[in-house]
């Protein structure tokens, strides 16, 4: 089935089988390997990615229900050669260890911040109650999305 | 872990997928959210020869309040609820939202979709045994509502047939003395519930109980909805007593499983416990007044 | 954070030791671009499926694979029989027993891979291997070590001629007369039987390799999902005869390891064999459920441990008896000599001269593994038996737990301290440690609250655990992997520009190396951290090594990079001598430079004297700046520390809640105390999921019961505690640079603290004992127990 998706504002397009899973379509039809596969059933959250803004596990999706939407990945985040708030945020916090939920949880924080740009330590750690970490202990990952919403808001107001 | 191989057809109006529905009922699985289906067919427990994809369709994303009911329509998402202000007209509804799976898969599964599969693990379907649901369901030769008791047959089977599709989900809202709430036992976010527990509760002028439903999720083959307890609490006044007794009614009803999630003792007793304490909070909410 | 201020040498621009420096390898990992084993994609590439035995325990009557040969796309399907003709049906373990690759004779484990098979799609692979028909005898599955060790039980093993039983093997450890002796005197004795729950280290990326086999050449490359690459090459050496200089194993961004990615697992094995044959790239990746069922287990220790105490509350002795659930193949990833791995730290930051721990293992039909999962070989079940152990002899003499443990606390001038098992502690202040948490706590307020609760019908408990690890392995003498000694190495390379490269054996799994051992050099040099390019995880281009695990990396390669590095500073004197035109004895050195006693204005720079070693060497000094080192340790390193939680229990429903959880480590020298942080933060919450949730079981078939993470639990960020950090610092003497390591001291010492504080909570009630995992039914049913009795 042949069909095209926009991903981080460029559209490619693709004859897929339908049972391709959205995630496989990023990473090898792509090459956008910053998505990644840590579980079968919908538990890990590190495929995760927004779709028209809207987190979503890639692993529980197949690449056809994506045609005609919008993706974004964490390849994405960086614009005109500047880190976003919540890339720069994980960096400045330690906010990541090994790397591999980072694309998710810096993804689901910036729709956090996006919808809600002043949260509290509670609305963090349930916005990404869906994602695991084995490294951080989550203690930085919520100290980085706090930082980053921060200076997103710092940002908007000046 | 990937699926089998299937058909994919999305249609862009309900007109083509009942017509499909009609055709080929018997071989295809209606995609909505997916969060349940598709980990399923990834694990190969479901092998669908073809997948109707109902997301296209137009309309059936809504979430409204009219005739003293909420309206759900078939892609209304878990998380569309959450987020919604009309969701608070029926309180069970309410409280129940952010317990169900996790924040990410809220984002895609629907309510429907969690009805029709029926998971007899999943919370949905208590909330609309004790609130008195009712569906919609559709076909190319037109459309019945069935009540909730009517629509859950067994685990994993609903009265929903071949040629149908749920179109429509309806709760009726909680009055200005109502309540609702929904206790959830989980090890984590994201589990399913080792215990649920569904409560509604209409107080008459009096401040007497004019109706209830109690409603238990993972503690029978299927959601349980609790006549007995319920009946208990009818025409009653409200006291600790009452509800205790009530929660002890529903702890006997349901016949839990010894598993990793818990012994059957103890999960008898949290339906205790966690009845008694929905019941308590469903009429602080009646007695608030909070709409 | 509370700290014991210890501010860095060196300034922020060179970032040497101390200095918080932002991580280098977030720079790609915050944009997508790290580098996984599945984001490799190599020319002609194939992909493999395994087939996976569904029963725990079967003789195989036949296997027929013409079904998924039949299927297009498939290229090969391999079986044990076929591999038989290569010798490679079996492999040795990390523990000198032997596993199959894939299974020939019997399936010994629900999971065992019995079949591969190469197709050119994954999803084809995958729907060919559910293609494989094999044909079963059932065999009686023994599912829990008990039952191994009766008579009647069938033999697992065997395969192996001299096995006649279940029994894999007897250990002990101490002085069974001295302890007996010690229990004679004993005015009481306490006793805790417990079960370590069996556990898996689940990093979020699972294992995997692509096998790159030139056909041509012979060169054979390995991207493969490794901690210990050199390790693993040499075996893969040993076992498949390729000669060691045509491997090249390649382990890229890891994406976290815990001791899953020490092993070899069936998978690489068939992999590379395969890619052999068929001349082509061959990729594996495990999916989630592959990973839970077959690759490395942890724990799974059934513990009886006894305390002889005196009524005034001293310890005279432990005595420790143990069995062991190793699975179907003996696979413990730890130092030969030692098949308990270093549970013999059982005694703990205590002081007293008779310990005798006694252990058996046994074979079962699970998965093989034993592997160190963020903890240095069995370290973490050690230091629970003892912080319960203390825990409940405190209450059963009536003296507060956190007394009781200062009573009985090796002193600051006990150390060098010789432990009953054969250890010598190299440095500690376990009384600093615990006052400090207390005092963090606020422990005498929380106990006035415990009583006041009970009357208002809440339950509150506060449990502490003051642990004492032993990592960083190991004298050679003592401390060999299959008869790899257990030094860790070091090249260093200063270019004429005054720019470095770091070359180590060991390897990063998240744990940011490249940030924290440039730091090593930039203290030791002068060099700013930020030239110090580190390298690892290339066998081509490190220098051999054991490998990341047991938190070995600081105090081994940590150390063989500060000797490296004062190595080159003595040549760089020397160099200096030249260019200044003075005697060596005259030079004085300052961070980054070398000036003449005496006259600071003449000095020369590091990067001058990179530059002369290049271009104007003196005569007879080699020309270049580089060299390696090797270092053996002298003894392990010793981290420790005190960690307390309060918790509130819910009465009705035996629900748990953590209100605090206060951990003070001390890890010796930080290097960069955010990552040291970062580490500890990670490993209490691992703890916290061993004690609330994360344990795997079986059902009395053998199958596995927790082969998802839908049923094996990992904490999210809502369950996960808030923590609240500090700090102590006891430098290492015998390490170069004071450090000890700390990548698994929370984990090792933070289950005890979960467990001891629930069940301080319950303690009123006459309950002794909760078991890991605490679940709410779990802790329910003990209350339930409790009342009743």
């Amino acid at each position: 089935m042949n069909i095209t998706v926009t991903v981080n504002g460029m559209q490619h397009s693709a004859d897929v089988e339908p049972r391709l899973l959205l995630v496989d379509f990023i990473r090898t039809n792509l090459g956008l390997t910053g998505t990644h596969i840590g579980c079968d059933t919908t538990n890990c959250g590190v495929c995760t990615v927004l779709i028209d803004g809207t987190p979503v596990k890639t692993c529980t999706m197949f690449a056809v229900q994506a045609n005609g939407r919008s993706l974004m990945t964490v390849e994405g985040l960086k614009q005109n050669g500047e880190l976003s708030a919540m890339q720069q945020a994980f960096r400045d916090n330690h906010g990541l260890q090994c790397g591999f939920c980072t694309p998710a949880m810096l993804l689901v924080g910036t729709a956090l911040i996006e919808e809600n740009p002043d949260p509290t330590e509670d609305e963090i750690r349930w916005a990404i109650s869906g994602n695991l970490c084995r490294c951080t202990g989550y203690t930085n990952i919520v100290k980085s999305i706090e930082a980053a919403a921060k200076t997103t808001r710092e940002g908007a107001s000046s | 872990m990937y699926p089998s191989k299937f058909d994919y057809l999305a249609p862009e109006t309900l007109e083509e997928a009942l017509t499909v529905l009609a055709e080929r009922g018997d071989e295809v699985k209606i995609l909505a959210g997916g969060q349940s289906l598709i980990p399923m067919m990834k694990l190969r427990l479901a092998e669908p020869s073809a997948l109707l994809d109902v997301n296209r369709i137009p309309g059936l994303d809504t979430l409204s309040r009219s005739n003293g009911a909420l309206h759900f329509g078939s892609l209304v998402r878990h998380n569309d609820v959450v987020k919604s202000e009309t969701a608070n007209a029926n309180h069970t509804v309410a409280s129940a939202a952010p317990w169900i799976a996790d924040p990410i898969v809220r984002n895609l599964g629907t309510v429907a979709g969690s009805l029709a599969h029926h998971d007899p693990e999943g919370d949905w379907a208590s909330v609309m045994l004790a609130c008195g649901a009712e569906l919609v369901l559709t076909s190319s030769t037109g459309e019945r509502v069935v009540g909730i008791d009517d629509f859950l047959v067994d685990m994993f089977t609903t009265s929903c047939q071949p040629n149908e599709m749920v179109t429509e989900v309806r709760v009726p809202a909680h009055s200005a003395s109502g309540g609702g709430n929904y206790q959830k036992l989980e090890r984590k976010v994201g589990d399913y519930a080792t215990v649920g527990v569904a409560t509604s509760l209409e107080l008459d002028e009096t401040g007497n109980i004019a109706s209830a439903g109690i409603a238990l999720t993972s503690v029978y083959a299927h959601n349980l909805k609790v006549t007995e307890a319920e009946q208990s609490l009818i025409g009653q006044t409200p006291s600790d007593d009452l509800f205790a007794e009530a929660g002890r009614i529903a702890s006997q009803a349901c016949s839990p499983a010894s598993d990793s999630r818990g012994s059957a003792t103890y999960k008898r007793h949290i339906v205790h416990v966690f009845t008694t304490r929905g019941l308590a909070k469903s009429l602080e909410i009646a007695q608030g007044g909070q709409s | 954070m509370t700290t014991t201020e210890r501010r860095p040498h060196t300034s922020p621009e060179i970032g040497g030791i101390g200095h918080s420096r932002p991580r280098v390898e977030d720079a790609r990992f915050i944009e997508g671009r790290g580098n996984y084993v599945d984001d490799i994609t190599l020319p002609r590439m194939l992909h493999m499926a395994i087939h996976r035995s569904p029963l725990a325990h079967a003789r195989i009557i036949s296997i027929d694979t013409s079904a998924a040969e039949a299927v297009d796309g498939v290229v090969a399907v391999v079986t044990g029989e076929l591999l038989a003709n290569y010798n490679l049906a079996w492999m040795p373990t990390l523990s000198g027993d032997t596993q199959a690759v894939l299974a020939t004779d019997k399936v010994r484990f629900q999971g065992q891979e019995i079949a591969a098979v190469i197709a050119t799609d994954r999803y084809v692979a995958e729907d060919a291997a559910r293609l494989v028909e094999v044909e079963y005898e059932d065999l009686e599955p023994i599912v829990n070590p008990q039952r191994a060790l009766e008579e009647d039980a069938v033999v697992i093993r065997d395969d192996k001629d001299d096995q006649t039983s279940n029994l894999c093997f007897e250990w002990e450890s101490g002085d069974k007369a001295l302890t007996e002796a010690a229990f004679a005197k004993a005015d009481k004795i306490v006793s805790l039987e417990t079960h370590y729950p069996r556990s898996h280290p689940a990093p979020l990326e699972t294992c995997g390799i692509i096998a790159d086999v030139d056909s041509a050449t012979g060169q054979t490359t390995l991207y493969m999902t490794s901690q210990a690459p050199h390790a693993h090459r040499t075996l893969f050496a040993l076992v498949a005869g390729l000669p060691e200089q045509n491997i090249r194993i390649i382990s890229p961004d890891i994406g976290g390891g815990f001791g899953n990615k020490v092993p070899i697992y069936p998978g690489y094995v068939v992999a590379t064999a395969a890619s052999l044959v068929i001349g082509q790239p061959i990729k594996w990746v495990e999916s989630r459920s592959e990973n839970l069922i077959s690759t490395g287990f942890a724990r799974d220790y059934y513990m009886k441990g006894e305390l002889a105490v005196t009524n005034d509350g001293k310890i005279l002795g432990l005595r420790v008896d143990m069995l062991a659930d190793e699975g179907a193949f003996y696979a413990d990833a730890q130092p030969s000599k030692f098949r308990a791995g270093l549970f013999h730290i059982v005694t703990g930051s205590y002081d007293y001269q008779a310990a005798y721990v006694t252990t058996r293992g046994a074979y079962t039909n699970k998965a093989p593994g034993g592997v160190a999962y963020r903890c240095s070989f069995r370290v973490t079940e050690a230091s629970y038996l003892i912080e319960r152990l203390v825990q409940n002899a405190a209450y059963e003499l009536g003296i507060d737990p956190a007394e009781f443990r200062s009573n009985n606390f090796i002193q600051p001038d006990q150390f060098p301290y010789h432990s009953p098992t054969g250890f010598v502690y190299d440095s500690g202040d376990y009384e600093t440690a615990m006052r400090l948490a207390m005092d963090m706590v606020g422990y005498a307020d929380i106990q006035a609250e415990k009583e006041q609760a009970r009357q208002e019908g809440r339950l509150v408990g506060i449990g502490m655990a003051s642990f004492t690890e032993v990592v960083g392995a190991g004298h050679g003498d003592d401390y060999d992997i299959i008869g790899l000694k257990m030094f860790d190495s070091a090249e260093l390379r200063i270019h004429p520009t005054g720019k470095a490269i770091l070359k180590l054996g060991v390897k990063s799994q998240g744990q940011g190396h490249e940030t924290t051992f440039a730091q090593i050099v930039a203290e030791e040099l002068g060099i700013p951290a930020g030239d110090v390019k580190v390298v690892e995880g290339d066998t081509d281009n490190t220098p051999y090594g054991l490998g990341t695990y047991a938190s070995r990396s600081t105090p081994v390669a940590g150390a063989a990079t500060a000797v490296i590095s004062r190595t080159l500073r003595e040549k760089a004197k020397k160099i200096a001598a030249h260019l200044l035109e003075a005697s060596e004895e005259d030079l004085e050195w300052e961070t980054g430079k070398f000036f003449v006693a005496g006259d600071p204005e003449s000095s020369v720079s590091i990067q001058d004297i990179a530059f002369a070693a290049y271009t104007n060497p003196p005569p007879n000094v080699e020309a270049g700046l580089e060299g390696v080192h090797y270092y053996d340790p002298p003894n392990m390193t010793y981290p420790f520390g005190t960690y307390i939680v309060v918790v509130d229990v819910d009465p009705e429903s035996g629900q748990w809640k953590v209100r605090r959880m206060v951990a003070v480590d001390d890890c010796g020298v930080k290097i960069n105390p955010m990552i040291v942080e970062g580490q500890i933060q990670g490993g209490l919450t691992e703890g916290f999921a061993m004690s609330s949730m994360q344990h795997i079981t079986f059902d009395e078939t053998g199958n596995c019961l927790g082969s998802t993470f839908m049923d094996y639990l990992v904490p999210t960020a809502w369950e996960t505690p808030r923590f609240e950090l500090g700090e102590t610092v006891t430098p290492s003497p015998h390490h170069p640079i004071g450090a000890k390591g700390v990548g698994e001291s929370a984990t090792v010492g933070s289950p005890a603290a979960y467990v001891n504080a629930v069940v301080d909570a319950l303690q009123h009630m006459g309950v002794q004992n909760v078991e890991m995992p605490m679940t709410a039914d779990r802790v329910w049913h003990v209350m339930q127990e409790a009342d009743g009795g």
